[in-house]
């Protein structure tokens, strides 16, 4: 009965493989092509693979118009008006409170993969002529995760503009509180909470961009406290996490849950904008509150 | 005092109890006020008015249940976004009326649950956080058991935060920071020895401001003991609280928290 006999597998690939002899060859080198790291991504909407040269400055599907994550300095340079960002605090960095296992290493990677310190840049800019403070989250590193530098950073940049009597624009994306450093994250959503309230009590503007993800402490502090809230599309926004969800009440949830979409629909969304015209919304947002850009209250002094 | 991992099992005990038994312990005349004006009354939290001695004050609270039914009803002491608005309303009520704000917490977090984000669970506990530190009143917050996560912190910005000797206060629970960090939930007890949950590792780093004893026969058995020392805290307090200007008590408020953060720079 040889029909069914397993037949020797044959090893592909590079690894070292026996021969007829039962001894190992050496592999044959081969010329590969090379393919530079990170030149495809696929896109988490529609699957495509999609060349990231083809994509524009704002980073968005060619097939299906999706909203790729976008890394803080990216967003600054569609955002900010060339040359007018200054940074806060460009050189803060987390310590490891809790002694949590090779935090420190982890915090080291990220930075080198980020080319960040934490995961939220902050300063004082002009969009479309207007001076406003901004901080925008940076999902890449530790999913923007508030311990207390991402919290501190972010306290300083409103308090900062509250000094200044300028508005403020937060992009938020944050997978919550960062349970490495334990109770003191926590601590982060009453310190940035209470900096808004200061702000507002001063009778200036704040405006979120809720971006993929806004979820957890952060959806539970600051970013849900703007007085107008903007949201890219698809973006997942919510508090609880998906499963921890579906877990407790034992049922499967709908696709479009915690989207955009979905925060729209039931009233925590002012708009949702498309990346390419949030600057623009911005402007038009900054000019319906009376603000002047520079140059007019440069030229009225 | 016991170690980490027999406090979380004490902090949870389903006869520990909760805040209806504590705001009837240590105060009298107690009207309950039900709803949040929005969309329901949440069960999980409870509210109202009471005297403590001569002076009325304003008690909310996260309540757990007892029996099944009443943990049914009550979802086990998770608010919904309801509850959280619950808290905002009787809060700007008693600043109308300048009465001072007692908060009791134990949840071991705010309800994940459909309806509780298809109402914004995140937004009623931030708006909570953003309430609480404007208040032009004293506010004071006490952990009777459990405290977990956003849904404990909504409750815990006022000007003082205390807690029972066998409550305990995380970012997320025991299990599941054990199951990230171990990817295994069983090994709560360790992770709470290390994550600094209880009320002497809180009072260490400055969480809390005070440690309430319990008796040693057991909390269940002796909440008067207990119930009777929060009440000559909070006369005492409230007396200083009470002596300062709004700007000062606002101020103190926005320092408290505003001090917290550990970095280099």
């Amino acid at each position: 009965m040889k029909l069914f006999k397993k037949k020797n597998y044959i090893p592909i690939g590079r690894t070292v493989m026996p021969d007829s002899k039962g001894e190992s060859v050496k592999p044959v080198e081969r010329e590969e092509p090379v393919i530079p790291n990170g030149m495809w991504v696929k896109c988490r909407f529609c699957g495509a693979l999609v060349y990231k040269k083809e994509m524009d400055q704002f980073q968005i599907c060619p097939k299906c118009g999706g909203h790729f994550r976008i890394s803080a300095k990216d967003r600054l340079s569609i955002t900010c008006d060339e040359g007018t960002f200054e940074e806060l605090d460009p050189n803060m960095t987390s310590k490891n409170p809790m002694d949590y296992p090779d935090y420190d290493k982890l915090i080291a990677k990220m930075q080198e993969k980020t080319g960040l310190k934490e995961g939220v840049l902050t300063g004082i800019c002009q969009i479309d002529g207007y001076k406003t403070a901004v901080a925008v989250m940076d999902s890449n590193f530790i999913m923007a995760s508030m311990g207390s530098v991402v919290g501190e950073k972010i306290t300083r940049a409103i308090e900062k503009s509250t000094e200044l009597g300028i508005p403020i624009v937060i992009f938020t994306a944050s997978g919550g509180a960062r349970m490495q450093e334990g109770i003191i994250s926590l601590m982060q959503m009453a310190k940035t909470s209470a900096a808004v309230r200061r702000h507002n009590d001063a009778g200036l503007l704040y405006i979120t961009v809720m971006t993929d993800p806004t979820t957890g402490g952060v959806s539970a502090s600051f970013a849900n406290l703007g007085d107008v809230i903007l949201a890219e599309p698809k973006a997942t926004i919510g508090f609880a996490g998906r499963r921890v969800i579906e877990g407790t009440i034992n049922e499967k949830l709908p696709d479009d849950f915690q989207s955009a979409e979905f925060q729209l629909k039931h009233g925590f969304v002012d708009a949702i904008v498309e990346r390419k015209d949030i600057k623009n919304a911005l402007s038009r947002l900054f000019k319906l509150h009376g603000i002047k850009k520079e140059k007019e209250a440069a030229e009225n002094e | 005092m016991s170690n980490a991992s027999e406090i979380l099992t004490k902090s949870r005990m389903v006869s520990r109890p909760s805040s209806l038994e504590f705001i009837n312990s240590i105060f009298t005349d107690f009207f309950e006020l039900h709803g949040d004006r929005h969309f329901e009354d949440d069960m999980a939290m409870v509210g109202g008015l009471a005297m403590l001695n001569d002076m009325p004050v304003t008690v909310v609270g996260i309540q757990k249940g007892h029996t099944v039914k009443d943990n049914v009803e009550r979802r086990f002491g998770s608010p919904n976004p309801d509850g959280y608005r619950k808290v905002v309303r009787l809060m700007e009520q008693a600043e109308k009326f300048h009465r001072p704000v007692i908060q009791f917490i134990n949840t071991s977090g705010a309800y994940p649950g459909k309806g509780a984000e298809e109402r914004g669970q995140g937004e009623a506990i931030a708006r909570c956080l953003y309430v609480s530190a404007g208040l032009k009143t004293p506010v004071i917050s006490i952990f009777i058991g459990e405290g977990g996560s956003g849904g404990a912190i909504a409750m815990a910005a006022g000007d003082r935060v205390w807690m029972l000797e066998n409550g305990m206060y995380a970012v997320l629970s025991p299990e599941g920071f054990a199951s990230i960090l171990w990817r295994d939930p069983t090994r709560s007890g360790e992770a709470a020895e290390l994550m600094k949950i209880t009320a002497k590792d809180l009072l260490q780093n400055g969480v809390i401001e005070k440690i309430i004893p319990e008796p040693e026969e057991g909390i269940e058995n002796n909440l008067q003991y207990t119930a009777d020392i929060i009440k000559e805290e909070l006369v005492k307090e409230l007396k200083v609280l009470c002596s300062k200007t709004t700007e000062e008590l606002l101020e103190e408020r926005y320092k408290r928290f505003r001090k917290y953060g550990e970095f280099n720079e």
